[in-house]
């Protein structure tokens, strides 16, 4: 099962490798992987996405647990299902428009995008969702029209109060 | 006191009350050693070579359970640790490393010496750090040994750049006697409910077993599980690592389990209803096929780690704890239910345990011309009167001793268990020997592994270490040639030796006293004149039965129950 694990951990050089070569070592899989510091300067917050039987994940949020730099986790899909919280991803695509700038523009706005550049042989769209959606919107485009995607990777947080905090 | 970053490091060991550092120089810690020069409290032993650091400082932490230190240069001087660092992580054992690094400004333009150590070590320590501020010196060495220590012990390393050790930067040192770090709390108290749940269930048991391994040791609680076991008459196996916890001569004792274990202790594993798994982390050479694996018991499991726990095989009573602290509320619990030492417990599963001991299964055939190793470890045994530290190095060596020399106390027995690392034994005895000077240690080893760290022959000499080296020399790399016999068709690829060197003359060389015996006769006189010489290191090169084998087996596969017994046994 598709799991994604949120993760406090110490802002240090070098936090990212020893998750990176748990996973490694582990022979534990990584689908996506998203990080940045949080309002704490000392903390950095990271999103992982990861599939595996539940003795799997188990065995890599305790190891993922025993990793020093870790501060705190919490496994969002731990025994709550899908509807106990929310995820999202960013994607920038950037898409060929040829004589067809009004229907990816529509398209775009259908899936409720933003184009944030232009120029005459091209669109840059903004597109959040979960990823799914952004899956679908690059399905609903002709392959040979994008040029480059990037996308963030997943982030995820708990609906209500619940919060990943010290 | 204002003090250079090398002088807060020597101070600091100081204070942190490090008796013994391991170690050899190089450009990167040069000022360390100056200031280590100038200090009489912390001694340096030099070894000759970095692995042998390791080692040494490994053989001194599992004597004495206090953390073993190691100094390296950069570059090669680390590397060559790395052996050592994951010997000791393998099987948790607390140690301290602390590495040169070239100046913090050549960071990553591939210096001289220079390597990522942080990088290289991070998979097989505890955890590491990289100092890059000199105000940051002495709390990072106090959190190395404070993660070191607690918990699941395991080696931490300290990669400290030279600039950071510079004779003329100097700041306040004060000994940072307090440690907080907020993402590191271990476990310590296990849960109580779980604790009461587990003595219920070993209550109602009709064929328990305990399987105890090394966190026993680790967690001093040696005490707590021979009053256990001993009040509820359990029958008890340990693992290689665990030997010694409970008395191998006490009746309840079963012997080692596992790939080599006693047919009795494989057996019971294969009958119980009710294992009880301390401190111990089922490992694959004691499991075997986990599919046929204790396939009638329900599982305790108590372990510091939590990651320890349903890993290999999934557990219906996991406590998670120190393994001390667990025994002891457990024990309390047996007081509060009036459960009291009862001879009688469990007596129709004791029937059945002795059904198998009759097989005598480490019975093997003597014969007059040629020394079979498992009697020189008994004879070793005889000898020293069962009180010896033993180290051993890996191989069949290192199961006749596991088998054959029943430890009675914990620490006594000293091996690479996890990793299985040829070289251990010499250098680890080093550390043993330091550790407590008036004690007798031996060194069980193979013509292979000796020769692995056979340079350290000269440190044993400088530091007058009279460790006596048992070489059960058969002039092939045993188990291997074992496991050739077994399942290549005897085609004994690259396990034998063309050249060996004459290890009386390589002992004389190196200034120790060097005996070979090669009558079965001349064994136990030989180990008492060895003995005998209380300030000599000698090397006893024991010519052994060129294809003695290593039973009982369990192969690649197997059950418990699916034990190969030595030919002989099927006789008797």
């Amino acid at each position: 099962m598709r799991h994604i694990i949120s993760i406090l951990m110490e802002n240090e050089s070098g936090a990212l490798s020893r998750v990176a070569g748990l996973f490694s070592a582990r022979g534990y899989n990584i689908e996506s992987l998203t990080v940045a510091p949080t309002e704490d300067g000392s903390l950095s917050r990271m999103t992982l996405v990861t599939h595996g039987s539940d003795e799997i994940i188990e065995q890599i949020t305790k190891q993922l647990n025993k990793l020093i730099d870790v501060v705190k986790l919490n496994d969002l899909n731990m025994n709550q299902g899908n509807v106990n919280h929310i995820e999202r991803e960013m994607m920038l695509i950037k898409v060929k428009h040829g004589s067809l700038r009004d229907e990816v523009s529509r398209l775009v706005d259908i899936f409720r995008g933003r184009i944030i550049d232009v120029d005459e042989h091209s669109y840059t769209v903004e597109l959040t969702g979960t990823s799914d959606k952004l899956d679908a919107f690059i399905r609903a485009l002709e392959t040979d029209t994008i040029l480059e995607t990037v996308r963030s990777g997943v982030m995820g947080i708990c609906r209500g109060e619940g919060a990943l905090k010290l | 006191m204002e003090l250079s970053g090398a002088e807060i490091i020597s101070t600091f060991l100081a204070d942190e009350g490090v008796e013994y550092i391991f170690g050899y120089p190089g450009g990167s810690v040069l000022h360390i050693y100056d200031a280590l020069f100038k200090q009489d409290k912390v001694k340096h032993v030099l070894v000759r070579h970095e692995q042998a650091a390791a080692h040494a400082a490994d053989g001194y932490a599992r004597s004495t359970g206090k953390v073993g230190v190691v100094l390296v240069t950069s570059g090669p001087g680390m590397t060559n640790a790395v052996t050592g660092i994951a010997t000791a992580y393998m099987d948790s054992i607390p140690m301290v490393v602390i590495s040169g690094q070239v100046p913090t400004a050549m960071i990553g333009s591939d210096a001289f010496q220079e390597v990522d150590s942080v990088g290289i070590s991070r998979p097989c320590v505890k955890h590491n750090f990289l100092v890059k501020k000199l105000e940051d010196l002495a709390p990072t060495l106090r959190k190395a040994f404070y993660v070191a220590s607690t918990g699941r012990p395991g080696p931490v390393l300290i990669d400290i750049p030279k600039d950071m050790t510079d004779p003329n930067v100097k700041m306040d040192y004060v000994y940072p006697s307090n440690v907080s770090m907020r993402s590191y709390n271990p476990n310590i108290k296990g849960n109580h409910k779980q604790v009461k749940k587990a003595v219920k269930l070993i209550l109602s048991a009709k064929k328990p077993v305990m399987y105890t391994g090394g966190g026993v040791v680790l967690s001093n609680a040696s005490n707590e599980l021979r009053k256990i076991v001993d009040r509820l008459n359990l029958p008890i196996t340990q693992t290689l690592m665990g030997l010694g916890a409970y008395p191998g001569t006490a009746k309840r004792s079963l012997g080692m389990l596992g790939m080599h274990g006693t047919y009795e202790a494989n057996m019971a594993m294969h009958e119980t209803d009710v294992l009880i798994a301390v401190g111990a982390r089922f490992d694959d050479r004691v499991t075997g096929n986990l599919e046929k694996f204790c396939p009638d018991a329900k599982i305790i499991h108590i372990d510091i780690d939590p990651s320890s726990i349903s890993k290999n095989v999934k557990v219906d009573v996991p406590i998670v704890g120190d393994v001390e602290e667990v025994l002891t509320d457990l024990i309390t619990v047996l007081d509060e239910l009036g459960v009291n030492e009862d001879e009688t417990r469990f007596t129709n599963w004791w029937k059945e345990i002795e059904d198998w001991r009759k097989k005598k299964c480490l019975s093997y055939k003597k014969k007059k011309d040629v020394i079979q190793p498992q009697s020189v470890v008994e004879k070793l045994y005889k000898v020293t009167k069962g009180k010896a530290f033993v180290t051993s190095d890996v191989g069949q060596h290192q199961m006749f001793a596991a088998q054959y020399y029943l430890f009675d106390e914990p620490r006594q027995w000293i091996n690479s268990g996890g990793l299985g690392t040829m070289g251990f034994g010499l250098p680890a005895a080093m550390g043993v020997q330091l550790a407590h000077p008036e004690a007798t240690v031996a060194c069980i080893t193979g013509e292979g592994s000796i020769q692995m760290n056979i340079q350290e022959l000269a440190t044993c000499l400088q530091y007058g270490l009279p460790i006596k080296i048992i070489n059960l020399n058969n002039k092939y790399l045993g188990m291997v040639r074992q496991w050739q016999e077994f399942f290549y068709e005897g085609r004994y690829a690259m396990s034998y030796m063309d050249t060996i060197p004459d290890f009386v003359k390589l002992a004389e060389s190196y200034g120790h006293v060097g005996m070979q015996i090669t009558n079965p006769a001349d064994t136990e006189d030989a180990l008492k004149e060895a003995f005998a010489m209380k300030d000599k290191l000698v090397f006893l090169d024991f010519l052994t039965d060129r294809e003695a084998n290593v039973y009982p087996m369990i192969s690649a596969g197997k059950g418990h129950h699916e034990m190969q017994l030595a030919p002989e046994s099927e006789l008797i």
